[in-house]
């Protein structure tokens, strides 16, 4: 069981991790006790890893910071559940190997409610219903199962659905 | 017949070698990934720490001092010196430092790209380069570490929104009244995961071209696209087999009748909440800033040079005024423009991103109200979180400062 964290629309990455706590500016190691500092400071105190993110529109909105997804990713968390993300943080947290999930039905799902989220039936469980996720393309499984793109490309040497015989 | 293809079609299929549809993955060469100073370093830190690799191709690289520059303090000062030392180390040539402009106009300036290619960028900003029939989009770090170490990036090829322009612009009225007419009708998140695609803008310059592409990131897009034509066609080489067909298959096709647009300004906190200047005669102006990669080219500075001749700022309204590159700057000095800026009272801050993030050369305070000739704004995006940024075009800003109130150009004789 994991608990939910849910948000509204229009989430953007400087909700996620404010521009002046970016690694250059203060160190990669401190990335974790960073997200949603300002929007919502019990996020990162309380956290578990596996805990579910579910949230309206456009999620992850604005800059192209890598670091706003990797900052979740750190402190475990499980999935993101909206109705639409942002494209370049989609890119990033797919990238980074974060499982997403783009579902219509996001504003039923409560927030701190125990969820169990099942990848593999592609179904999120709570008290009150069971909710159809769309399941991945195969390149995206590809990614989650090495932890990265760039984790799959250092043990490949190749972009998943590449031929194998390149390079 | 020939498949009907929009332009991202075209462009993706040919990058491929097959033809592709919307919704396709597919993995293509990249003919050149770009990152800035703010974000050079966690690329570089993907590159050599976790894919424990070196840059493929330098010639296909490039390197951009221009988000804070010159450097405001030692943590960014120290960033810096650990780019340029990666740029030696890696035989990147293509690195331009602090002065010489932001990272899209230098781009296109330096001829680095070329129409048909795929042009990667760590900035949001890279839909730029679809102003010369490039596919420029922003990524994040792992994905420009992936394309200098391996020549490559995936994609999903995107669904296509048309915007269809008929006419000529009006007097007082340009590309972005246009771009922000676009956001209105499409909403800030209205092109997600699309290629937007102008049509029947052939008449338009070089420099609107790439105001218009610039744009296209603020409603989402993954590419803004114009077909070459006129002054880019006039310019670079056009490969053969690019072309768009404007009847090909598309997900929505937006109409604009561009001599009916007035003048146009994005209302904070949102650039989808769009009004009429003449609308908003009584906002207060403190700041006004001419710049950015969305309009801080050298016919920006012409248009509210034009206003302001023989004028002076508004008591108590400052200007600043930040050419897009180093060329720009130089040919507003030689042919005037600039000293008619500064005549009027205007000051001018070193080619680059200038104040539109908020970091450095004119942070904005609580209570301040800017209009800016940039692209977002974000409560703060410029600085406090107290402040507001209206979004309007070179002609708005220049008779807005003026009057010190935010002004219909056209109520102003020029």
């Amino acid at each position: 069981m994991a608990r939910v964290w849910k948000f509204g629309s229009d989430i953007d990455t400087d909700q996620i991790v404010p521009g002046r706590y970016a690694p250059y500016m203060t160190s990669e190691a401190e990335l974790g006790r960073y997200p949603f500092i300002e929007a919502r400071p019990e996020f990162a105190r309380e956290v578990r890893p596996g805990d579910l993110i579910v949230a309206g529109r456009n999620f992850g909105c604005g800059s192209s910071r890598e670091y706003a997804p990797k900052a979740l990713k750190i402190v475990g968390v499980g999935a993101i559940i909206a109705q639409s993300f942002a494209r370049i943080f989609f890119r990033n947290a797919l990238n980074l190997g974060i499982p997403l999930f783009e579902a219509p039905w996001t504003d039923e799902i409560l927030d701190g409610e125990e969820a169990t989220l099942d990848i593999d039936a592609a179904q999120l469980v709570t008290a009150h219903g069971t909710y159809a996720l769309v399941p991945p393309p195969d390149f995206v499984r590809e990614i989650w199962r090495e932890g990265s793109l760039v984790g799959y490309y250092r043990k490949y040497g190749r972009f998943p659905g590449e031929g194998a015989d390149r390079r | 017949m020939a498949l009907k293809q929009t332009l991202a079609e075209r462009i993706l299929s040919h990058a491929a070698g097959r033809p592709v549809r919307p919704g396709d993955l597919v993995v293509v060469p990249v003919d050149m990934a770009m990152a800035v100073d703010s974000i050079a370093p966690s690329v570089i830190s993907v590159l050599r720490q976790e894919l424990g690799a070196r840059v493929r191709d330098p010639r296909r690289v490039a390197i951009f001092i221009d988000h804070v520059a010159p450097a405001a303090n030692v943590a960014t000062a120290d960033a810096q010196v650990a780019v340029r030392r990666f740029a030696a180390e890696e035989g990147i040539a293509q690195l331009y430092d602090v002065g010489r402009g932001v990272c899209h106009q230098v781009m296109i300036e330096e001829r680095l790209i070329g129409p048909g290619q795929i042009v990667l960028g760590s900035d949001s900003h890279s839909t730029s380069y679809g102003a010369i029939g490039a596919f420029g989009t922003g990524m994040g770090a792992s994905d420009v570490a992936m394309a200098w170490a391996s020549g490559r990036t995936w994609l999903r090829v995107p669904e296509t929104i048309r915007i269809r322009c008929h006419g000529g612009f009006g007097p007082g009225v340009g590309a972005k009244d246009l771009a922000l007419h676009v956001a209105r009708t499409l909403g800030a998140d209205g092109a997600r995961y699309a290629a937007v695609e102008y049509v029947g803008v052939d008449h338009l310059p070089l420099a609107d071209r790439q105001t218009l592409a610039c744009m296209s990131t603020e409603v989402g897009a993954k590419v803004g696209l114009i077909a070459p034509s006129g002054e880019v066609a006039a310019s670079w080489p056009v490969p053969e087999w690019l072309s768009s067909d404007s009847d090909a298959l598309c997900q929505r096709e937006v109409e604009v009748d561009l001599g009916s647009l007035p003048p146009l300004v994005a209302v904070p906190p949102s650039v989808d909440t769009v009004v009429e200047a003449a609308g908003l005669a009584d906002v207060r102006v403190d700041v006004v800033f001419l710049g950015t990669c969305t309009n801080g080219r050298l016919e920006d500075l012409r248009a509210a040079a034009r206003i302001l001749r023989g004028r002076t700022l508004a008591r108590g309204v400052r200007m600043i005024v930040v050419p897009a590159s180093s060329r720009v700057l130089a040919a507003a000095v030689a042919d005037g423009t600039l000293a008619t800026l500064l005549e009027a009272g205007a000051t001018v801050g070193t080619p680059g991103c200038g104040p539109c993030i908020g970091r450095h050369l004119g942070v904005l305070g609580a209570g301040e109200v800017c209009l800016s000739t940039g692209n977002r704004n974000f409560r703060g995006r410029m600085g406090s979180p107290e402040a507001r940024i209206y979004l309007a075009s070179p002609e708005v800003a220049a008779a807005s400062a003026v009057t010190g109130r935010i002004t219909d150009p056209r109520a102003l004789a020029f």
